[in-house]
């Protein structure tokens, strides 16, 4: 065969580890939750998540902790039975299968790289467990290290390995079994801050090139919304929503998810008049507040004397007119908070209390702004989200 | 934390393990209480009436607790000294005295106590050396009595301090002192309100430890009791006597001391965990500038070392010195190998040594696979009734050996085995089997520490990536355990070789470990040949724990990921 140029090996590289994964791309999902369901002892961990996954997709499963995130994963390799539910990859019902027979690679939140065994041995592992051919073994093994950048690491302890070298050896260990789904425990949180910006970047490209279906846990909305595809937003063991970062920033499906993702105001007011195309609502102050009825008000039961819950994000609303704006009304500034491109202003008016993210650049036209002042807000109406009544 | 996957085998070997368990620890010892209130085939006080009725088993008792409180005050104030002295100041020699002063744990209780039988006793080489200074005709003290036995409990066990306040010292979060000193405490105000409290669990912990060996203790009172009665003696003598009654009652009475000290010794460290919950620093170990100051500190770890290397090495001369010559004089007037040489070329003297190093190796076996699974069981796969399998296999450790002579020699002296007893009295067996249980704790808890201290997740990883049960723990769990289990196995081997309290009270003449002969050669006055056996052990014993140490801190190094 010949020496083969490093540019070439590259190639096949990629392509020994992608065969696994050629089967049908036919919009079915590839990994799929049903009804999954775990409780220890009386605590629900998840409760009735469902989940479809396309294949070659890359998700994240993101939530504060206690949301069951790893629970997921937990299950999804086999380290869990599920009181109810099951799991499917690839058309095939995995729920009893034992963790070693569901080609499902892990890569933990400790890395969980074997002390007694060198980097070698530890990539090597799954091979030598399915007594692949020892020849076979050394050259998938060492790919597998070029792959993930560390191709003459192979005979070192794992201990003497930096913690960013670690973490690699643990993801060439995962995916040289051409694992049909690969598992990420918080890839990023054992790193330090610098080290995972740029680890972050290495690793969104690397596991792209793999092309493997991916699902990742992590706790970090940045970290959620640079790596993956779609994002499941998980809380009190339920998938709040499951779409695009833009989808849940945007259209946040209820409160939980508008405050996770970003900032929000959320305002509760009740209902002032209801008929027509028209919500109209109260402030505190009894002011009225008239928005046209959302497109999918459908899903509303909307009757006088019950409230409303609004969404508007910091950064839409403005101190100045401009062409569609409405005046909200005016506020009192009370709290500044300097964030480099973008200040944060806490204004209180018409009895609520709100955020608002303005550009430090641009001045009000009557001069700067300072705590203590009354400015009026301006908004557009269609910014204002009805997440629930 | 979870419940993990099942794996195969886990119920069948949680059986086996629970079946042994209840079979071994705890049927003797149930049989024993039982049978202490039946006498004549119906239920019974009669024999506690008995007990609490007879002025000397009171006094038994009662010397038994005085000399264990005065054992804790004795040993703490010889223990926390010496950890202060040797972790809070720096001056020459410091590193060596702090590792020498661990130095009695290398004495097997029997060696020990002959060791200063040899040195204080009536014809002790110190003794003499006195009397021929001072010119009297008698000696100047007689090392006999609780005088004695206390002196011997403090030498043996001050120990528990020095490495329990010594640990404690290591751990201290000396940001604590720092802001306390910061908050307007004096220096002396600081220590007692920050310092010790912070201490008190490694305090308790030793006190607990050292009253209850204290309890248990047999050798000292054995040998320089002098008759004075003590509980763990009067087991001892009663079944000597043929009175099983009172033996029976002696050992509940003596057990159900040691395992309510047990029980507060678990609550204690169950609720007052100090934990920091920063990192914390460590003290800086103060440097001891003042010449004058340095000549004291480095003087007084001189004389405590030298005091404490004093019995190893009269052990060491005394085995050379030729058997029946040394009577009158001061230091054995006449030297030979011929001892040693002895040793290994007369059968009738290897004979011991090979049936301990018999006995011991087959006990030891049997520790470390039985405890690679029960540990495996309680910290892996968080079994039902998982409290019940620590407690059973704690309970050993808390028992007296009299006690587990006793009540092992009391069940398994018939054949009835639809009541679980079979024959082993009189057998190679029972002691073997005595030693296995004596030992059980010390190996189950090294190996479930190792078990402890690796990730979960490494288990996990294995299997994730292809491997079977029986593949992860072959290629992962066994690897990751093995040096602890090894570790704990050969301290339970080194124990065994030297095992005396419940040797005296269940061996045979077919089964006569060493140090039944050591005190045999004492006897017939033959103190080289009893030291040379001495020596030996001792020399197993370092090197043991020499070895051990090494393998602990490569898993200490191993276990970084």
């Amino acid at each position: 065969m010949g020496q083969p140029d490093p540019e070439q090996r590259q190639v096949v590289v990629t392509d020994s580890l992608r065969s696994g994964l050629s089967s049908r791309g036919n919009g079915m999902p590839y990994l799929e939750l049903r009804n999954l369901t775990q409780q220890f002892g009386s605590q629900k961990a998840l409760d009735g998540l469902n989940l479809s996954i396309e294949k070659g997709e890359l998700v994240s499963l993101l939530g504060p902790s206690g949301c069951g995130k790893t629970t997921t994963i937990r299950l999804i390799a086999g380290f869990l039975e599920p009181t109810a539910g099951t799991v499917w990859i690839d058309g095939r019902d995995v729920t009893p299968l034992p963790p070693e027979r569901r080609r499902v690679g892990i890569v933990f939140q400790s890395y969980a790289l074997f002390p007694h065994l060198n980097v070698f041995d530890n990539v090597g592992f799954g091979l030598r467990a399915a007594k692949v051919p020892r020849r076979q073994i050394e050259s998938r093994v060492h790919r597998a290290l070029e792959l993930v950048n560390l191709p003459n690491e192979a005979n070192r302890a794992v201990f003497e390995l930096s913690g960013g070298e670690q973490q690699r050896v643990a993801i060439a260990r995962a995916v040289v079994i051409e694992p049909q789904i690969l598992l990420l425990d918080e890839p990023l949180s054992n790193l330090d801050a610098s080290l995972r910006q740029r680890t972050r970047q290495q690793l969104r490209e690397l596991i792209t090139s793999l092309q493997t279906t991916t699902v990742f846990v992590t706790h970090d909305q940045e970290e959620a919304f640079a790596l993956s595809d779609r994002i499941a937003l998980l809380s009190k063991g339920r998938c709040q929503q499951f779409g695009t970062a833009r989808d849940l920033y945007d259209h946040p499906a209820n409160e939980f998810v508008a405050r996770f993702i970003g900032r929000a105001n959320v305002f509760t007011l009740p209902f002032a008049a209801v008929g027509g195309d028209c919500l109209c609502l109260a402030w505190p102050s009894g002011r009225e507040l008239r928005l046209r009825k959302p497109a999918d008000s459908a899903r509303f039961h909307i009757q006088a004397g019950q409230s409303c819950k609004l969404l508007l994000r910091p950064e839409k609303i403005g101190f100045e007119e401009r062409a569609g704006t409405i005046r909200l009304f005016s506020a009192r500034l009370l709290s500044y908070r300097f964030a480099g491109a973008w200040s944060e202003w806490e204004a209180e008016g018409e009895g609520v209390r709100l955020w608002i993210a303005h550009s430090g650049a641009s001045p009000t036209s009557d001069g700067p702004l300072a705590v203590g002042m009354t400015k009026d807000l301006w908004v557009r109406v269609e910014d204002f989200q009805v997440l629930d009544v | 934390m979870s419940s993990p996957v099942r794996r195969p085998f886990t119920t069948a070997f949680h059986a086996l393990i629970l079946v042994l368990l209840l079979w071994l620890v705890l049927y003797p010892n149930a049989y024993i209480l039982v049978q202490s209130f039946i006498g004549a085939g119906a239920l019974t006080f009669a024999h506690y009436i008995e007990f609490f009725g007879s002025a000397s088993e009171r006094e038994a008792l009662w010397n038994s607790l005085w000399i264990s409180g005065w054992s804790v005050v004795l040993s703490g104030l010889i223990g926390v000294p010496l950890a202060f002295l040797f972790y809070r100041f720096d001056f020459p020699g410091r590193k060596v005295f702090a590792a020498l002063a661990s130095l009695p744990v290398l004495l097997p209780p029997l060696v020990g106590v002959i060791s200063f039988l040899f040195l204080y006793g009536e014809s002790g080489i110190l003794s003499r050396s006195l009397q021929r200074w001072f010119g009297l005709r008698e000696p100047l003290f007689s090392f006999r009595g609780a005088g004695a036995i206390l002196f011997v409990h403090a030498y043996t066990m001050y120990v528990y301090f020095y490495m329990f306040v010594s640990a404690g010292l290591k751990r201290l979060d000396y940001t604590l002192v720092e802001a306390a000193r910061s908050l307007g405490a004096s220096s002396s105000r600081a220590f007692l309100r920050v310092t010790l409290p912070q201490l008190a669990p490694s305090l308790v912990g030793a006190s607990l430890l050292t009253f209850m060996t204290s309890m248990a203790s047999f050798s000292a009172p054995y040998i320089f009791g002098g008759g004075i009665r003590v509980l763990s003696l009067q087991i001892y003598n009663s079944k000597l006597n043929g009175d099983l009654e009172m033996a029976m009652v002696e050992t509940v009475i003596l057990a159900s001391s040691s395992i309510l000290v047990l029980l507060l010794l678990q609550r204690y460290e169950g609720t007052s965990k100090y934990r920091s919950t920063t990192k914390g620093a460590r003290q800086p170990v103060t440097l001891v500038s003042h010449p004058l100051k340095r000549l004291l500190a480095g003087g007084a770890g001189i004389v405590t070392v030298a005091f404490l290397l004093l019995p190893h090495l009269t052990l060491f001369l005394i085995s050379f010195a030729k058997d029946g010559t040394w009577t009158m004089e001061i230091l054995p007037p006449r030297y030979t190998i011929e001892n040693y040489a002895r040793l290994l070329s007369d059968s009738s003297f290897l004979e011991p040594i090979l049936n301990s190093l018999q006995m011991a190796a087959l006990a030891t076996s049997a520790n470390f696979v039985f405890a690679l699974v029960a540990a495996y069981l309680i910290v892996r796969q968080q079994v039902r009734g998982r409290a019940l399998l620590g407690s059973l296999i704690l309970l050993p450790w808390a028992l007296p050996g009299t006690v587990l002579g006793l009540s092992l020699a009391s069940t398994f002296n018939q054949n009835s085995l639809w009541q679980g007893r079979i024959l082993l009295v009189g057998t190679y067996w029972l002691l073997p089997l005595a030693y296995f249980i004596r030992h059980m704790p010390v190996v189950v808890r090294a190996v479930q520490a190792s078990f402890e201290q690796f990730d979960p997740a490494l288990e996990e990883a294995a299997r994730s990536l292809g491997g079977t049960w029986i593949y992860s723990v072959r290629r992962v769990v066994l690897p990751m355990v093995l040096p602890g289990a090894l570790a704990g196995s050969l301290l339970a081997f080194v124990t065994a070789l030297g095992e005396f309290v419940t040797s005296i009270v269940i061996y045979t003449i077919h089964n006569r470990p060493i140090s039944i002969e050591i005190l045999a050669q004492l006897r017939q006055f033959n103190f080289g040949s009893a030291a040379a056996y001495s020596v030996f052990l001792i020399f197993l014993i370092g090197a043991t724990f020499v070895v051990s140490q090494k393998y602990l801190s490569d898993i200490g190094d191993g276990a970084v990921s």
